[in-house]
């Protein structure tokens, strides 16, 4: 019966499996590391590995983040240490368990010499330790959740690092904008049930209320609604000056297009965050996006500099496109940071084989100091918070996306 | 009937049941479900009351909230009804029906992008939108057809859960199918100038996008309803329903009768999505998934099977979760109450199915052992 | 009289050439030619990708060519080559199009590269190649159907190894990465990425070799078995027992964290589905709100665990364990409740209803002060035995497994009892059951309890694996993938749980790298499934001879399947 046949041949391969698996393999370095050490034989690939949302509805963010570490290592000449780069990876779904599982199979992989990821905070939180138990360090290009880089986060996360500001600063800076500058006496947010989101909303109100001013209602949607003129009739109510809504992109779309056709919201001006903070966003919003400001990191070349005015330049020409999310140049300077630490740390011997402590490769991670990267000048404190965290309000001119130029169009007002 | 034996007892002591005094009789699930009726019931008083007397909406909020409701629910309707077609013809669930509405919505873009770009939406607002409406029917028939095909007509007698996994399946190959065709992001459709704006009706405003959907659905409703109520095939479709077998002798020719139904109720969820896309602009391979469910649970709120019941269903539903967060937990200082507007939908459903069973207007056909 | 279009498709070489055509245009528009062209299956000589149209046409040749009904061999290969011919012409026609139209405005994958890839190279100009190749490839299909069975199907079976062993090569590299027998074995069979020339040679022999001698020495190897006495064949039995008890035992030392942590996401479904089998396998209700019952054990024990600010006591996870048993107990009976009337495709969506209500309820930000709201529970500690951690995916197997072990086991004494009988009794007809004496409301809710508790113990499982409890995990879709995984493993037999388990969790997770268009596959298969084999993987003896009984004497199926069915 094939059943048996199944079984059979399935008992057998893994007895196979079981009785070679006992024998040891032999070895002699000339690093040693308490915690493990990578050998890259001579002429092998330097395996590089990342841990991105690259499919489903959110891919973009994965592609874009993972399109900044290919022209860091473009820039590199492709190689490192005299090894070829090679750059592997995992998509991580965005959520708990997938970043558990691509975190998992990559901790598999011995010869994996450091990670970048993950883009979801909420990917980070089993992931981070998972990996650093097989010792390899991680650094994150868009996980912007306060309590990765908390103090207490624990010994777990050791090994993370990220060059993405904390959700901490742009909550604050959202609001000090709304309050200063706009002047803004009531206001109202509405997040949409994710971590990111929920927290950021929560950061913003926190800071407005201390600044004296009162918040009308904080509502909450799901990322698939599509209808949200019943809670925009709601927040109406209130008389808000402004709604602060820091969602993703298709929600967002329907929130901003919604607005203005309920009654009361003709007046009323529309925050949104850097999940919007893209060209996709003025396709799902349309005109009414005109004039509404978003809170994201500074990427105008005047706080970037010509470094990045070059990397557009090379990802137009290599990708055929503009930047497809917000985060792509922290996961340049994710790149950069490590490909610096493992010429630090890294030993080659006669043979021309190459070694790298993990351990020392985690401890000159933390070590970075006045690295010059694409989003500033990079300094990592004992937590793991690396960023140079330059956050920026922008008022959207036009709502062409073939004008998408982050700094002039969505034009930059603050600070 | 001995009460010792939980499970029930066997037959061999039949004897004739001792009377039993009331309190026996109040069986322990009876008693449940009346206090989730009170409990829900309460739920709705204090929580209309609570909100009705802080008074913070004035009238034609209401008002706003109920036009919203109806032009989200219509939208439910149209998707809804080919839901309970095919269910009323075959007996099974088209879990794949929200992604027919997708296809439909979602192809029809290129052509509304090319007239928009061409310059003829605007000129020739009404042919335009026509011809955008008739894309969209075609290719969302032309998925249905060919699904039914492909992947129903084989299991036509298989027990009930297989055509049912196989509609899952079928569901997921779609919706990923469309993706990789078309890309994962989304499009977005364009402005159409002369449906812009609201008009004002009797103090009661309305935006003219949701106007043209509320009349386009129940237009398209009422054709439907004379079409399977008058014409020979709609009659060969309720015989079919009645008892496949028996119209089968009666010479009507199943099969043409199934792909027809199939046909009408994906024309139907195609101009669906054209409207949906007239009112929400954006579109993408994943927009079908909820809309169907909500669809789903429309015809079946107003009795599966059943044509103006899931008309009905789909009004309902749209206009209770537009009301109802703030109607109901409003008043009870619930915050973010439209984060729970599903509780709400589904609750009600729930008190729906324990009250009448077989759906608001029930079962089309006379009651048959479910 | 006119024969239906339909009709000819399906009949003719040509129409069936132009429909695998059709699905190869598909495959190549939807991205996978393109997105597999790098994906070399033996290093240096085939690529996944551009070999996706060839196969159709392969399998257009092989189709026509069964149709052609004891022609001599001659018509046979003709109808290979027109029916290759034809797929061809389907491939050609499609560069053709992109040479003339703009297709990538509408298509996102219709890009010069792809045209490129399927015109071998020659781009637009080229258009006849993929005829040729086609008419070519398709007459080979139909020559292969013109051999026995007995020759042909130890060279299928080596080419599937070779694919198969192609496909999970990174997978079967990261299992041979140690130990120098395993790094000889992977220096001969593998290359960086693929499988190297040599080692595709060594599978296929083998692969084929075992298929050969199976064919002809299996009959006899059989029926050898059959003729061993009965005491001699229960010490068989359980000698197979005992070795297969003994590769579980030992799969996670083999297999490695990642294949381990797989393992334990399969036995949380294998979990799931037990429970689920209890509701509509045994007792026929339809539950479509199943993984409500996940996040209520899921979140009770990270509420009684957890040592962070939402954690009620600080239990240990044993104590917290059968606390959520009893909840997730409770739960069922408690949803179950409401439902108790309602049947057949409205139970369906009612349950559907049920499992969003408590998903939504602990996303809420109305319920956030207790049960965490999006931002989760966290700092959940690992299980520990003595002072032992269960810190690694290869112990929480070990924990998983031995749940597994225990549920399957109640679930199989459940099934022979009383209870389980009532519940077959109420599946197949729910009036004459009540009619025969069954309390059809304690039966149903004991149904709904014990399935529910079954999830609850899964759920508990995930809570500690992941550390935290996220409500974003708790989707519709997992409730999708329990039944389907129920129905394709074969309704009410529990071993069909764990296949099912393993072919719809354990297998998308090795093949992550074809993640954009693992759903795509994943829900072909399914159709697929439902239309060859709708008994399921490894179905029980009854199913099997009702659907196939049913087959063979045309009439319309009822038993064991017929949950309630509504008219029609």
């Amino acid at each position: 019966m094939k059943r048996m046949e199944v079984a059979l041949a399935l008992a057998v391969a893994l007895a196979v499996a079981v009785g070679t698996s006992f024998v040891p393999a032999a070895s002699a370095q000339p690093v040693t590391d308490p915690i493990g050490v990578v050998k890259v034989a001579k002429g092998q690939p330097l395996t590089i590995a990342y841990w991105f949302v690259v499919a489903g509805p959110d891919a973009s963010l994965g592609v874009d983040t993972r399109r900044g570490i290919e022209i860091a290592i473009d820039d590199k000449g492709g190689k490192l240490l005299g090894h070829p780069i090679r750059l592997i990876g995992e998509d991580s779904g965005c959520n708990a368990e997938g970043g558990q599982t691509a975190a998992t199979k990559l901790a598999a992989n011995k010869a994996i010499v450091a990670a970048i990821g993950s883009n979801c905070s909420s990917e980070a939180v089993p992931g981070a330790p998972i990996l650093w138990k097989a010792g390899m360090v991680t650094v994150s290009p868009s996980n912007t959740a306060p309590k990765l880089t908390a103090p207490d986060r624990g010994p777990d996360f050791d090994g993370y690092l990220r060059t993405a500001h904390n959700d901490k600063i742009q909550g604050r800076v959202a609001a000090e904008f709304a309050r200063k500058v706009l002047k803004v006496s009531k206001a109202a947010t509405i997040h949409d049930g994710s971590p990111y989101a929920e927290g950021l909303a929560g950061v913003f109100v926190e800071t407005l209320k201390k600044l004296g001013a009162t918040v009308t209602s904080q509502e909450a949607i799901a990322p698939t609604d599509t209808d949200m003129r019943p809670v925009l009739t709601k927040i109406a109510a209130g008389k808000p000056d402004l709604i602060y809504y820091p969602i993703f992109i298709a929600a967002g779309g329907h929130v901003t297009r919604q607005a203005k056709e309920v009654a009361g919201l003709a007046k009323v001006k529309l925050m949104g965050a850097d999940g919007m903070f893209s060209p996709d966003f003025l396709k799902a919003a349309g005109d009414p996006a005109v004039g509404m400001y978003h809170s994201s990191p500074d990427l105008t070349p005047e706080a970037l500099g010509p470094k990045y005015k070059e990397f557009q330049e090379k990802h137009q020409k290599k990708y055929g496109e503009k930047p497809l999310s917000a985060f792509h140049p922290h996961a340049y300077d994710a790149a950069l940071m490590i490909f610096a630490a493992i010429e630090k740390v890294a030993k080659k011997d006669a043979a021309g084989d190459t070694y790298v402590g993990r351990k020392a490769l985690r401890d000159a991670l933390y070590a970075t100091k006045n690295l010059k990267g694409l989003t500033g000048t990079l300094t990592c404190d004992r937590y793991g918070d690396c960023a140079d965290p330059k956050i920026a309000v922008y008022q959207l001119e036009s709502a062409d996306p073939a004008k998408w130029e982050p700094g002039k169009n969505p034009r930059k007002i603050y600070p | 009937m001995s009460r010792g034996d939980p499970l029930g007892s066997s037959p061999s002591h039949l004897e004739r049941p001792a009377r039993r005094s009331w309190v026996e009789k109040l069986e322990f699930v009876s008693l449940f479900l009346w206090a989730f009726r009170v409990a829900v019931i309460l739920v709705v008083i204090v929580g209309t009351y609570g909100t009705v007397s802080a008074g913070q909406y004035p009238g034609p909020v209401w008002a706003d909230l109920v036009v919203f409701g109806l032009a989200q629910g219509s939208v439910y309707a149209l998707i809804a009804l080919g839901y309970t077609m095919v269910y009323g013809v075959l007996g099974m669930i088209n879990f794949a029906h929200g992604e027919v509405f997708m296809s439909g919505a979602y192809t029809a873009y290129f052509v509304a992008d090319a007239l928009a770009r061409s310059g003829s939406l605007d000129r020739h607002p009404l042919w335009s939108l026509l011809v955008v409406a008739v894309v969209s029917m075609a290719t969302s028939t032309a998925v249905a057809v060919l699904l039914e095909r492909v992947a129903y007509r084989p299991l036509r007698h298989a027990p009930r859960l297989v055509p049912l996994i196989a509609a899952i399946g079928a569901s997921f190959f779609l919706q990923y199918a469309f993706r990789g065709l078309y890309g994962s992001g989304f499009k977005a459709y364009p402005e159409v100038a002369v449906l812009k704006g609201e008009w004002v009706l009797a103090g009661i405003r309305i935006l003219r996008t949701q106007a043209v959907v509320l009349v386009a659905s129940v237009l398209m409703m009422l054709g439907l309803y004379v079409f399977v109520m008058r014409s020979k095939v709609g009659t060969a479709m309720r015989a079919v329903s009645e008892d496949r077998e028996v119209a089968a002798l009666m010479g009507v020719d199943v099969n043409r009768v199934v792909v027809v139904t199939f046909a009408v109720g994906a024309a139907m969820a195609g101009a669906a999505g054209v409207l949906y896309a007239l009112v929400f602009k954006q579109v993408h391979f994943f927009m079908g998934f909820v809309p169907g469910i909500k669809a789903f649970t429309a015809a079946v709120l107003g009795g599966i099977g059943n044509i103006p019941g899931a008309m009905l269903g789909g009004l309902f539903l749209g206009i209770v979760e537009s009301v109802g967060p703030i109607l109901f937990l409003d008043g009870l200082g619930i915050v973010a109450p439209y984060q729970l507007k599903d509780v709400i939908a589904f609750t009600m459903l729930v008190m729906v199915l324990i009250f009448r069973p077989s759906g608001i207007l029930g079962e089309r056909l006379t009651v048959k052992k479910a | 009289m006119r024969v239906s279009a339909g009709r000819w498709l399906g009949d003719s070489p040509v129409g069936t050439g132009l429909i695998w055509g059709a699905v190869a245009v598909f495959v190549a528009l939807a991205g996978m030619v393109e997105a597999f062209a790098e994906r070399r299956i033996i290093a240096g000589v085939v690529a996944l990708g551009p070999a996706l149209p060839f196969l159709a046409a392969l399998g257009a040749g092989y189709h026509a060519a069964r149709r052609a009904g004891g022609r001599g061999a001659l018509a046979v290969l003709g109808r290979g080559v027109g029916a290759g011919a034809a797929t061809g012409l389907a491939v050609a026609g499609l560069v053709a199009a992109g040479g003339v139209l703009n297709l990538r405005a509408v298509f996102v994958n219709a890009s010069p590269a792809l045209f490129s890839l399927l015109s071998l190279g020659l781009g637009p100009a080229g258009g006849f190649l993929p005829i040729l190749v086609g008419a070519a490839v398709g007459m080979g299909g139909a020559a292969s159907s013109l051999v026995s069975d007995r020759a042909r199907r130890p060279v299928v079976t080596g080419l599937v190894a070779v694919l198969v062993i192609g496909l999970f090569q990174e997978m079967l590299q990261l299992m041979l990465a140690e130990g120098w027998i395993q790094s000889a074995l992977r220096e001969l069979l593998f290359a960086p990425d693929a499988l190297s020339r040599a080692g595709s040679v060594v599978v296929f022999f083998v692969a084929a070799g075992a298929s050969a001698a199976w064919t002809y020495r299996g009959e006899r190897v059989r029926q050898q078995l059959m003729r061993v006495p009965p005491p001699q064949r229960r010490l068989l039995k359980l000698l197979g027992l005992g070795v297969g008890l003994a590769v579980m035992l030992v799969v996670p030392l083999v297999a490695g964290p990642f294949l381990s942590h797989v393992l334990v996401l399969v036995g949380l479904y294998v979990l799931m589905g037990l429970g689920l089998n209890l509701e509509v396998g045994y007792a026929g209700l339809l539950d479509l709100g199943f993984v409500a019952f996940f996040a209520i054990g899921a979140y009770t024990v990270g509420l009684l665990t957890s040592t962070g600010g939402l954690g009620v006591a600080q239990l240990s996870f044993w104590a917290a364990v059968p606390i959520a048993v009893l909840v997730s107990l409770a739960a069922g009976v408690i949803l179950g409740v409401p439902v108790l009337r309602i049947r057949g495709d409205y139970l369906a969506i009612a349950t559907l209803g049920f499992g969003e209500i408590v998903r939504l309820l602990v996303l809420s930000d109305f319920l956030r002060p207790w049960l965490g709201g999006s931002q989760g529970l966290l700092t959940i500690p690992k299980p520990s035995i003595g002072g032992f951690e269960l810190r690694g995916p290869e112990h929480l197997f070990y924990l998983t497994l031995a749940s597994s072990a225990l549920v399957a086991f109640v679930a199989a004494r459940l099934r022979d009892s009383r209870l389980g009988r009532a519940w077959m009794a109420v599946r197949e007809d729910e009036d004459v059951a009540e009619a025969m004496g069954i309390n059809l409301v304690n039966v149903k809710l004991l149904a709904y309890g014990l399935g529910a508790a079954f999830a609850g113990v899964g759920g508990a499982i995930f809570a500690v694996m992941l550390g935290s409890v996220f409500p974003h995990s708790f989707q519709l879709l997992i409730s999708i993938n329990v039944l389907a995984l129920i129905i394709v493993g074969g309704m009410g037999s529990m071993p069909g749980v764990v296949v099912g388990s393993l072919f719809l969790v354990g297998l998308p997770e090795l093949l992550r790298e074809f993640a954009d268009f693992r759903f795509l596959v994943y829900g072909a298969a399914l159709v697929l499934m439902m239309q060859l084999r709708p008994e399921g993987l490894w179905p029980t003896a009854a199913i099997r001879r009702e659907l196939h009984a049913g087959e063979e004497m045309g009439a319309s199926r009822q038993g064991a399947w017929a949950t309630t069915r509504h008219p029609g």
